[in-house]
């Protein structure tokens, strides 16, 4: 499923909605989860998983084909866990 | 990292203000939505919301485990696991934060 049909099943399953509404709401929902990650701050929706930030520190790594040594910065990578109640229902029949 | 923790409560407020409806109705709209994303992983399907990422499911096949502080062998299950990968935009924005 991608974005746009997801916005769809929400229009069928919310008639009184115009579909514009349900793109600003999908739209809104993402964009907040990603300022929130670009802030440094984790996002917590039980039962489906959290959203975090992960340091990566600054590390010498080499080129694997010419064996230099090249500084590799540091950075922060998004990062998502599963929640419980999504993991238990991914392995149930 | 810093303080905030951001929940349910504050996604429904977003699109509260975002979209005029009330209270109550933005707040089953989040639901909805990771209703909706989680229904479509359940049923084995991937997930990709643009210039966001992809929720993917991945198949892992039954091996043997050791509980590591008793070394006593036990047994993983076949399981299906979720993993998420963040789009180049998501990256970007998360990485440049500083």
């Amino acid at each position: 499923m991608i974005k746009s049909e997801l916005i769809s099943r929400l229009v069928e399953a919310n008639p009184h909605l115009y579909q514009r509404d349900v793109e600003r709401i999908v739209n809104t929902i993402f964009e907040e989860i990603t300022n929130a990650l670009a802030a440094g701050n984790r996002v917590e929706l039980r039962g489906f998983g959290a959203f975090s930030v992960k340091h990566r520190p600054s590390r010498i790594g080499r080129n694997p084909r010419t064996g230099d040594t090249v500084d590799v910065p540091e950075k922060f990578v998004p990062y998502f866990k599963t929640g419980k109640d999504l993991r238990e229902r991914l392995n149930k029949k | 990292m810093s303080g905030k923790t951001v929940t349910r409560a504050d996604l429904s407020e977003a699109v509260y203000q975002e979209v005029g409806l009330s209270r109550n109705e933005s707040a089953e709209l989040v639901e909805s939505v990771l209703d909706e994303i989680s229904q479509n992983l359940v049923n084995g399907e991937n997930v990709k919301i643009s210039s966001f990422g992809s929720f993917i499911v991945r198949s892992k096949d039954g091996r043997i485990g050791r509980n590591p502080k008793t070394g006593e062998e036990v047994p993983i299950e076949p399981r299906r696991v979720l993993v998420f990968r963040p789009s180049q935009v998501l990256k970007t924005r998360v990485s440049s934060r500083r």
